[in-house]
């Protein structure tokens, strides 16, 4: 009853018992002093890398396993049961790669995704900028052809990984005068001539993720890291988090469930006036309420992430679906979690008062969950005329 | 090529052993089985070598009944390349004399190799014996509680052992057995690939013909060990602590060693 079994084959089975080996061995004893000092996790990707989970998005002629989005949301969730900050080294750098795998062409990937697929570093996805957040047409950076490179010029912030990426995948327009239409993508690789590394962000959450500004002062890329053609930019990156949605869902989801096993256990724990507090209808049934919606959220994001898989076309709207419920029912079981185990649950001793920190950002990027029900909103419209 | 053999025992995964009060032998029906976690480090140091050598073989062997496949099995999905089963009703009731001269006799039907690796002890039998004892019977030097390898060729070594108070650091040329300890590496997690690949191996299972083990140093008959009685022994004791200033303290000392008739 902790978690429902979903019918996964012997590969999938192992992959979660690999994330869940490193999750409990390698990363519960450094959580806390890496969320409180904001340390980038270095050696754990190393971990990852070595144990074959960067390999599981990437396709096999590119030294990947080939595998799908339900892998990459079960590793996600089953890490960030355990710490939803350090599981972004994870699924960022599956975001940054996804423009490559979808849009890349034959020599993109065989430069970049093999170094992605053994975790020699890892990738970040560069869209969000001062001026264009859910407004992501409004990227102001520009990509300028000379010669035979483009030059980019610009500043991009809150780029998850951005300050320990090899490799960045990066929105620039190279028509600004045709708005959306003339966003276009550059692999930008972390040493290209003119590259920066700005801020480091002190966060709320995720804190041993690392965000950071990236700028771009007359940065030179080579024509050949232009993704796809020019102008092709949005739909890029519009693909990319139909993709990468049900990652952030799984992180949701991870975060969800370790909260709930926490406040579970307390409650069992827990004595006042005289008897474990589960006795307390008030607490159990908080307590029931997190596990049924975790469950209901899980089957969302499962489903999706098999559809996609599946390679069913109209995904956006379920894509948006999983994310938002998901991270809807991280808050919620956080702050609950933190409810059930009273002061103790405030303190830094106990790790829910982190989950609840870790859970808030995932109702906010890869799309805010207000853009998310504009997407599934928009995409019921567009059924409206088959009701009879 | 070089090759390092490394020895595991599968145990089970639990600190409270029961003992069957009749037969006076451990109860392990029930209990879920994993490799002897001091063996962990025997098998993340062997790997280590390897990829500081290249161009190396990891031999991972246990002597065991045909479960005891599970654990070379993991052993594998870390990144040994071979495993071997020594298993034989023949092997059943060895004591830790007969079991190092089983395993001896694996060391030479395997061949050449550069080093063996053990654990310090299992956590079961607990006896640390079986490492020394291999190295005994191939009449080699065996290196105990290793906890660092300085430097490590294929016919030389610098290591660092554990004392009671400090360690010793020992140089070592030609073939040596070394147990380990936990200071010694942090092992590793199995990779995907490593595991899928570990189902399908195959794993050759060697009888006590095959290596050439001569019956009357196997089984009950080559154990010398006779189990009489066994039993938990009691926590240690605190000592007596005396209070005072130094010749308050030496006085006290004194009495109670002499009301002791040690001195
Ligand atoms: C820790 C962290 C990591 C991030 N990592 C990355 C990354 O790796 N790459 C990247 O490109 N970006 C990244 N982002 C950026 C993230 O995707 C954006 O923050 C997000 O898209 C929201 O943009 P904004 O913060 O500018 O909010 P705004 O767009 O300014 O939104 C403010 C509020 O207005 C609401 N709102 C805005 N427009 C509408 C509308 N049309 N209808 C209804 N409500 C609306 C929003 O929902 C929100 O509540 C990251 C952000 C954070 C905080
Ligand atoms: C009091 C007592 C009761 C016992 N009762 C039983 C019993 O009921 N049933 C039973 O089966 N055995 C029993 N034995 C156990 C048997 O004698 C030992 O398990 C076996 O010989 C190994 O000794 P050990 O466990 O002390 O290993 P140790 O000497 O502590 O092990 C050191 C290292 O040697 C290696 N090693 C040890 N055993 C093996 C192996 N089999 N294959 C490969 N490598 C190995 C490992 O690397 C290990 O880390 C008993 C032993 C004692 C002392």
């Amino acid at each position: 009853m902790l978690k429902m079994k979903y019918e996964l084959t012997e590969e999938q089975k192992e992959l979660v018992a690999i994330a869940h080996q490193i999750a409990e061995e390698k990363i519960k004893p450094l959580r806390e002093k890496y969320d409180e000092e904001q340390i980038f996790p270095e050696e754990i990707i190393k971990i990852f890398g070595q144990s074959d989970l960067y390999r599981v998005f990437i396709p096999e002629e590119y030294e990947g396993l080939g595998m799908g989005v339900f892998e990459m949301a079960l590793i996600t969730e089953e890490i960030s049961r355990v710490c939803g900050g350090i599981a972004l080294a994870y699924a960022g750098s599956a975001l940054g790669a996804y423009p490559i795998i979808l849009f890349g062409n034959e020599e993109q990937k065989k430069k970049y995704l093999p170094k992605i697929a053994a975790g020699e570093t890892i990738a970040a996805f560069a869209l969000t900028e001062p001026d264009a957040g859910s407004d992501a047409g409004a990227v102001r950076t520009t990509a300028v052809k000379q010669g035979n490179k483009y030059i980019l010029n610009g500043t991009k912030q809150w780029i998850t990984n951005g300050g320990y990426a090899g490799i960045h995948s990066v929105f620039a327009s190279t028509n600004p005068s045709k708005g959306i239409r003339g966003m276009s993508t550059f692999i930008v690789e972390k040493d290209f001539k003119g590259f920066e590394i700005g801020k480091k962000e002190n966060k709320l959450g995720i804190r041993a993720s690392n965000t950071s500004e990236l700028i771009f002062n007359d940065c030179e890329v080579p024509e050949e890291n232009l993704l796809g053609k020019e102008g092709i930019g949005f739909r890029i990156a519009m693909k990319t988090f139909d993709q990468s949605r049900p990652g952030v869902a799984a992180q949701a989801l991870g975060i969800a469930q370790g909260a709930f096993e926490e406040a579970l256990k307390y409650a069992h724990q827990r004595k006042q006036f005289g008897q474990i507090i589960y006795s307390f209808q008030a607490i159990k049934f908080m307590i029931a309420n997190m596990a049924m919606k975790i469950e209901a959220a899980r089957g969302l994001v499962y489903n999706t992430a098999k559809l996609i898989d599946a390679g069913e076309k109209e995904t956006a709207g379920y894509s948006a679906m999983a994310k938002t419920m998901a991270s809807d029912v991280a808050m919620e079981v956080t702050t609950d979690a933190i409810q059930v185990l009273g002061g103790y649950g405030y303190m830094k001793e106990y790790p829910v008062e982190k989950m609840f920190r870790d859970a808030k950002i995932t109702q906010i990027y890869e799309g805010t969950n207000q853009i998310q029900r504009e997407v599934i909103a928009a995409q019921l419209s567009k059924q409206v005329s088959r009701l009879k | 090529m070089k090759r390092l053999i490394v020895f595991i025992k599968q145990v089970p995964d639990t600190a409270e052993l029961r003992i069957d009060p009749k037969t006076n032998t451990m109860i392990r029906t029930g209990v879920p089985s994993i490799i002897n976690p001091f063996d962990m480090y025997a098998i993340e140091e062997a790997l280590r070598i390897k990829e500081k050598w290249g161009d190396t073989e990891v031999i991972v062997a246990t002597m065991g009944p045909p479960q005891a496949e599970e654990a070379l099995r993991e052993a594998l999905s870390l990144g040994c390349d071979k495993a071997i089963l020594l298993t034989d009703r023949k092997f059943a009731a060895s004591d830790t004399f007969a079991t190092s001269y089983i395993l001896s006799k694996a060391v030479e039907k395997i061949g050449d190799y550069n080093i063996i690796l053990t654990g310090k002890q299992a956590t079961d039998g607990d006896t640390a014996q079986v490492g020394p004892g291999i190295a005994s019977w191939l009449n080699i030097p065996s290196i105990t509680y290793v906890k660092k390898m300085i430097e490590v060729k294929s016919d030389y070594a610098k290591i660092e052992r554990l004392m009671d108070y400090g360690y010793d650091i020992i140089e070592i040329k030609g073939k040596f057995l070394m147990t380990a300890i936990k200071d010694l590496n942090e092992p590793r997690i199995p990779s995907f690939r490593g595991k899928m690949a570990a189902k399908k191996a195959e794993i050759p299972n060697w009888d006590a013909a095959y290596i050439g083990a001569e019956d009357k140093n196997i089984g009950f008959l080559g154990s010398p060990t006779r189990v009489v009685k066994a039993f938990s022994p009691p926590p240690k004791q605190g000592g007596i602590k005396t209070e005072g200033d130094d010749i308050e303290t030496a006085k006290k000392l004194i009495a109670n060693l002499k009301e002791s008739h040690l001195i």
